[in-house]
C-alpha cells in the first residue's frame, strides 16, 4: 500500500532529471532575449523562404541541445551513493524564536521529517543519525541507521529548546562517530543552526581542521543570519552554507541535500560490498522475525543466506550479518550508468523516399512521422538500430524510459551492445 | 491498487496493451499448445472489447528475435458482430501474427543456438509504454491504459537493466503492469514489474482453464479492481542479475560507487572503473588510532 507514496516521491525525483523548460511557453519576442541563438529559431522551407519554426520543433531542438551537452560532459558521472550523514539540530533557546511560524523548531522538525524520507528514497544504502545541541552540550539522539521511522519518532519526542549552542561540541561528537564508519562511505554533516553564536570549550578552528582531515563534508543551513564561523567550516570541508529566508526557502535548502553530491575520489574508497536480495514472503504468512523477535502475520523478507526473516529493507541480517537490500532500489539509478545514445535527425529526403515507406511509422508508438503536415525533420533515427522515432517518443525515451525500443527488440543488436559494455 | 489514475473520461474505459509471448522455444516445450493458447486469448480479447464499446486492445508480439505490433482494435475496421463472427476473430490478427512468426523465425537463421531461450520482453514492454505515452498525449480524454504480459519463456537476465528502466517509467506514469505467467518456473521480472507498478501477477495452476483465469483476474477495469478480491501475491522474487555474467542471483557484490551488481569479487568495477582497494582495512584502523588518542 506504500505504492501511492512511492509514486509521489518518485515524481519529485524525476524533476531534477527533467530540467527547466521555461522557454516552452514564451512569446516569440521574449524568446529572442532568453535564447541568444536567435538564428536557430528560423528555418528554411521547401521554397527556400525563411520562417520561424513551430513550438514543437523548438521545444525539441532545445531538448536535443540539452541532451548533447549532458552526454558530452556528464558521461558516467560517479556519484557518492553510500552516504553516512549526521543531522545536527540546534535546540538552543534561539531555536524557539517565533520568526518562523509557529516557531523555528516546529518548522525544522517538519522539514527534517520530509528530508529524511526523501534522503532514504534517493540514497537507498545510506544511513542517517541525529545529534542535538542543547544547553551547550551535544547529544546523540539516534545512532546512525537506515530506518527513517526510528529517527523521525525519536526526533518528534525531543523538541524542547533551552540554553546556548555549541558548534564545537557537536562537531567533536560527530567526528568521533563518523570515524567508525566503513571507508567506502561518504561522511557528511548537515547542521541546522538557529543561534547567532557558539559557546565552545576550546579552539573550534582545530576541530574544523580535524573534520577536514577526517574527510567529513560539513554543510550548514542557518535560520537567522550569516555567521563567519559556519561559512569557514563549510569552505574548509567542502560543504555548502546557506541561510534560509523563510519557510519555503528553508525547505528548498534542506531538500538540496537529499540527492547525492558528486563523489570526489579522495573522499571515499570504492569497495565491493556483499549483499543479499531477499524474497518478499507471501501476504498473510506467519513467521518469527529476527529483528523484533515476535511472531508476525504478513509480508516480510527472507535472508537468502540463513533464511532468517526481517521486517524491513534495507537492513543487516541479525543472524548472519549479511546486508539485505531490495534490488529494485538499486536499479533505480542504473539508467545513469547505461545512457542511450542521442538519436540523429532524419534528413527530409529520406522520409519521402518511397523505398523507405514502411519505415514512416514511429517504431515506438506507431504514429506516422509524416502525419503533421509533411514538415521536414520531424523524425529521428537511433544510430544503433536504425529505427525511426517521432519527436515525442524521442523525448520520452531519453528522459523517462531510458531504453531504445528498437535496440531492445532485436537480439543481434542486443549482443552487440552487451559486448560494448 | 486503490491508486487508479485519475486522468480518464469514464472510469471503466480501458486500453489493454497485451504483450504476447510467441517464443517458439517455449511453445515447443509447453504442455499447452500455441493454438490452444490463442483460442483462450482471442476469446479473452473479444470479451474485453464487448465489455465496453470504447475499450481498446493493442497486441504486441514478443518474439525470440524481434517484437512488433500485430493488432490494434482502434484501427481494425472489421469490428462488428455481423455474420455472427466475434470482432477480433476477423482474421487480421491471425494473419499479422503468422507474418510476424515467419519473419521472426527467418531472423534466427544463421545464428548459433544460444543458451538463452528467453523472449525479448524488454523490447515489447518499451514499445507498449511508447504507445501509451502517445495515448496520454492525445488529450485529456483517453481510455485508461494498462499492460498485460502473457508470458511463458524464462527471464532473460541480460535484459535486467532495460526491464527495470521500463518498470520505473511505467510506475512514474501510473501504468499498472499485469502479468500472467504460463511457464514452468515463475518469473522474477514479471513479479517485480507487477509489484512495483501496482498490477496483478498470477501464475495459473491449471492451464486448461486459462480463459477463466484471464476473465476473472485480468478483464476487470482498474476502477472496479478496488471492489473485487484479487489473488494475493504469493511473495515477490526480488532477485537481480549480475552485470558480469548476466546470471540471476540472490546474493552478490555491489560496487559502492555506482551500485553495479556482480556475482564474484572483482578487482575493478567494469561499469564505473573504480578500483576496489584493500585500503578499507588500513584506513579504518588508522582512523581508529586517531580517534582513540584524544579520547583517553
Ligand atoms: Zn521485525
Ligand atoms: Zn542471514
Ligand atoms: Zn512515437
Ligand atoms: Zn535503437
Ligand atoms: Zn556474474
Ligand atoms: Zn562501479
Amino acid at each position: 500500500m506504500n505504492n501511492g507514496a512511492g509514486k509521489r516521491i518518485n515524481g519529485g525525483v524525476e524533476e531534477d532529471d527533467d530540467e527547466d523548460d521555461v522557454n516552452g511557453d514564451l512569446d516569440a519576442w521574449e524568446r529572442t532575449y532568453t535564447d541568444e541563438r536567435s538564428w536557430e529559431s528560423l528555418q528554411e522551407d521547401e521554397s527556400g523562404m525563411l520562417r520561424p519554426i513551430d513550438n514543437q520543433a523548438l521545444y525539441h531542438s532545445q531538448y536535443r541541445r540539452r541532451l548533447r551537452s549532458l552526454s558530452s560532459t556528464a558521461a558516467r558521472i560517479q556519484k557518492g551513493l553510500i552516504r553516512y550523514l549526521y543531522i545536527v539540530i540546534d535546540l538552543s533557546k534561539a531555536a524557539s524564536e517565533m520568526d518562523f511560524r509557529p516557531s523555528r523548531i516546529a518548522v525544522i522538525a517538519k522539514h527534517v521529517e520530509a528530508f529524511i524520507r526523501e534522503f532514504f528514497y534517493q540514497n537507498p544504502l545510506s544511513q542517517v543519525g541525529i545529534v542535538t545541541i542543547k544547553d551547550g552540550v551535544a547529544n546523540c539522539l539516534t545512532e546512525i541507521g537506515g530506518s527513517p521511522e526510528s529517527h523521525i519518532n525519536a526526533l518528534m519526542k525531543k523538541l524542547d529548546c533551552s540554553g546556548d549552542s555549541s558548534l564545537q561540541n557537536a562537531l567533536d561528537l560527530v567526528d568521533g562517530y563518523l570515524n567508525q564508519i566503513p571507508s567506502y562511505g561518504h561522511r557528511e554533516v548537515l547542521v541546522l543552526y538557529s543561534a547567532l553564536s557558539t559557546c565552545d570549550p576550546g579552539d573550534i578552528m582545530e576541530t574544523i581542521q580535524k573534520c577536514r582531515k577526517s574527510k567529513i563534508r560539513c554543510s550548514v543551513i542557518g535560520l537567522s543570519a550569516e555567521m563567519f564561523i559556519c561559512k569557514h567550516l563549510c569552505q574548509e570541508t567542502g560543504g555548502t552554507y546557506s541561510v534560509a529566508l523563510d519557510e519555503s526557502h528553508f525547505k528548498e535548502l534542506i531538500l538540496e541535500h537529499a540527492p547525492p553530491p558528486p563523489a570526489i575520489a579522495e573522499f571515499a574508497v570504492a569497495n565491493l560490498i556483499k549483499m543479499g536480495f531477499p524474497q518478499r514472503a507471501a501476504e498473510g504468512s506467519i513467521s518469527i522475525c529476527s529483528c523484533h523477535k515476535e511472531a508476525k502475520v504478513g509480508a516480510g523478507y527472507t535472508c537468502p543466506r540463513c533464511k532468517a526473516r526481517a521486517c524491513e529493507l534495507p537492513t543487516e541480517c541479525r543472524v548472519c550479518g549479511l546486508t539485505l537490500v531490495s534490488s529494485p532500489h538499486l536499479a533505480r539509478s542504473y539508467h545513469h550508468l547505461f545512457p542511450i545514445a542521442p538519436f540523429d535527425e532524419v534528413p527530409p529526403s529520406h522520409l519521402n523516399d518511397p523505398i523507405r515507406k514502411q519505415k514512416r511509422n514511429c517504431f515506438g508508438c506507431q504514429q506516422n512521422v509524416l502525419d503533421s503536415g509533411n514538415k521536414p525533420g520531424l523524425a529521428v533515427v537511433c544510430p544503433k538500430c536504425k529505427r525511426y522515432f517521432c519527436l515525442d517518443c524521442d523525448i520520452y525515451i531519453h528522459e523517462s524510459l531510458h531504453n531504445c525500443p528498437g535496440c531492445d527488440s532485436f537480439r543481434h543488436s542486443k549482443a552487440a551492445t552487451a559486448k560494448e559494455d | 491498487m486503490a491508486s487508479a489514475p485519475s486522468k480518464l473520461y469514464a472510469d471503466d474505459v480501458s486500453l489493454v496493451v497485451v504483450l504476447l509471448d510467441t517464443n517458439p522455444f517455449f511453445w515447443s516445450s509447453s504442455s499447452l499448445s500455441f493454438s490452444q493458447f490463442l483460442s483462450h486469448v482471442l476469446a479473452f480479447f473479444n470479451a474485453i472489447l464487448t465489455l465496453n464499446q470504447l475499450n481498446q486492445v493493442v497486441v504486441i508480439a514478443t518474439g525470440y528475435n524481434s517484437c512488433d505490433y500485430i493488432f490494434n482494435s482502434a484501427s481494425d475496421l472489421n469490428r462488428s458482430f455481423e455474420n455472427g463472427r466475434m470482432p477480433v476473430m476477423s482474421s487480421s490478427l491471425l494473419q499479422k501474427l503468422e507474418e510476424f512468426l515467419i519473419k521472426d523465425e527467418q531472423l534466427s537463421k544463421g545464428e548459433p543456438e544460444g543458451r538463452i531461450k528467453s523472449s525479448l520482453f524488454s523490447g515489447s514492454l518499451s514499445m507498449a509504454l511508447c504507445y501509451i505515452q502517445r495515448v496520454f498525449r492525445s488529450g485529456a480524454l483517453h481510455p485508461h491504459p494498462r499492460i498485460l504480459c502473457l508470458q511463458g519463456s524464462p527471464d532473460g537476465p541480460e535484459q535486467y537493466v532495460a526491464i527495470m528502466n521500463a518498470i520505473f517509467s511505467a510506475q512514474r506514469s501510473e501504468v499498472p503492469i499485469d502479468s500472467c505467467y504460463i511457464g514452468a518456473q515463475n518469473s522474477a521480472f514479471l513479479q517485480q514489474a507487477s509489484y512495483i507498478t501496482g498490477g496483478v501477477h498470477h501464475k495459473p495452476q491449471n492451464l486448461d482453464g486459462l480463459f477463466q483465469y484471464l476473465m476473472t483476474i485480468f478483464a476487470t477495469d482498474l476502477h472496479s479492481r478496488s471492489f473485487i478480491h484479487l489473488p494475493k501475491p504469493v511473495g515477490v522474487d526480488f532477485r537481480a542479475s549480475c552485470f558480469c555474467h548476466k546470471n540471476t542471483i540472490d546474493m552478490g557484490y555491489v560496487c559502492s560507487v555506482c551500485l553495479s551488481i556482480f556475482c564474484k569479487h572483482h578487482k575493478k568495477c567494469s561499469t564505473c572503473g573504480s578500483v576496489f582497494g584493500q585500503a578499507q582495512s588500513e584506513a579504518a584502523s588508522a582512523s581508529d588510532k586517531k580517534r582513540k588518542t584524544p579520547e583517553t
